[in-house]
């Protein structure tokens, strides 16, 4: 199979058919959260991340502060870095440092998974490709959550609501169901976030971002101390 | 909010990219601390657990429908269907529960 720009745009359509009906529960989510439209599709223009973007408006909504912003938008999207350094050995040779620089913008879980399953070399014509379709329908999903929610019935757009947590639900259950320690992981955030949700001193004393940054980093950390990882597919880290 | 929004806009976008173009773009070798390397293996997963639970039991308007929601998404999640199923499936169940309760 010919590495060219068509090809990858072929690869990418799935994900953009994908990724235009999750960031339709974004774009609706965050204005019900209190953000404008044009906010909503600024903020998935330029950062074309799920769990990221969710955390990252819970920050705004709540007036947090640019420090809090950063430490959450980093761990969160942390396993980009891994998912980069993985794609950095099946480059083609032709992929300068200007053509990284560019599409390393659109490293998601999806489009890692799509370039690193490919058998050839990664070209950067083929990288452009995979990536266009996905950009346009996570903005254009979140354009249309964000400005035709106001026209869909209370109830409908309530029940949207949910559609961008059932994603993670799809993303993270399958890997548990295969692997214990990913399950405790799971189970030992979850329960923490739970805790801080519900302990009302300590929901007054820590934010949803940095509830997301302890949960995260306590629970992956232990289980990185108890159940030292084995065998280490590298497709195995989609978040 | 528009001043502050500016400034976590781009906080949060130069963040984003930045944690995806510097290794894609720099990296060279590998990373030798076990403990690290495991660290970041397990930090996808508690992410999204830390995120979803128990924020989804609110998500979908009422309590009932967003765990009825939640539960549709859990077993057909451990099914294995793929995302667009399961986010579809979930979000149909909590507004057909949303509207008897």
């Amino acid at each position: 199979m010919k590495m060219n720009y068509s090809y990858g745009l072929r690869r990418g359509l799935p994900i953009a058919l994908g990724y235009l009906s999750v960031a339709f529960g974004f774009g609706i989510s965050a204005v019900e959260k209190g953000l404008s439209p044009i906010q909503a599709i600024l903020i998935s223009l330029t950062n074309l991340t799920s769990a990221g973007q969710v955390a990252g408006v819970d920050v705004m909504i709540a007036l947090g502060g640019v420090l809090e912003m950063i430490v959450a938008q980093f761990i969160i999207n942390l396993r980009y870095s891994l998912m980069g350094i993985a794609l950095t050995q099946r480059l083609d040779k032709s992929f300068s440092n200007i053509h990284r620089f560019t599409v390393a913008f659109a490293i998601t879980d999806e489009n890692f998974v799509m370039a690193a399953s490919e058998k050839e070399k990664i070209t950067p014509s083929y990288m452009y490709g995979l990536i266009t379709l996905p950009i346009l329908g996570w903005t254009l999903g979140t354009a249309l959550g964000a400005f035709s929610g106001e026209l869909l019935p209370a109830g409908v757009r309530a029940a949207l609501g949910l559609a961008i947590y059932s994603m993670f639900v799809a993303i993270i259950v399958p890997p548990a169901r295969d692997s214990r320690p990913v399950m405790y992981a799971i189970i030992i955030a979850s329960a923490m976030s739970s805790i801080i949700y519900y302990v009302p001193w300590l929901a007054s004393h820590i934010s949803s971002g940095f509830s997301v940054i302890i949960c995260a980093v306590v629970a992956s950390a232990l289980m990185a101390w108890l159940r030292p990882v084995e065998e280490r597919p590298e497709e195995d880290s989609n978040g | 909010m528009d001043k502050s929004f500016v400034i976590l806009l781009v906080s949060m976008a130069l963040t984003t990219y930045l944690v995806r173009m510097i290794p894609f773009a720099f990296f060279r070798s590998k990373i030798n601390s076990k403990f690290i390397r495991d660290f970041l293996y397990y930090v996808p997963y508690s992410v999204l657990g830390a995120m979803t639970i128990p924020y989804i039991f609110y998500a979908g308007g009422s309590v009932y429908a967003s765990i009825a929601g939640f539960f549709v998404a859990f077993i057909m999640a451990y099914c294995r269907f793929s995302l667009l199923p399961v986010a579809g499936a979930s979000c149909a169940v909590a507004y057909i529960v949303g509207l008897f309760v």
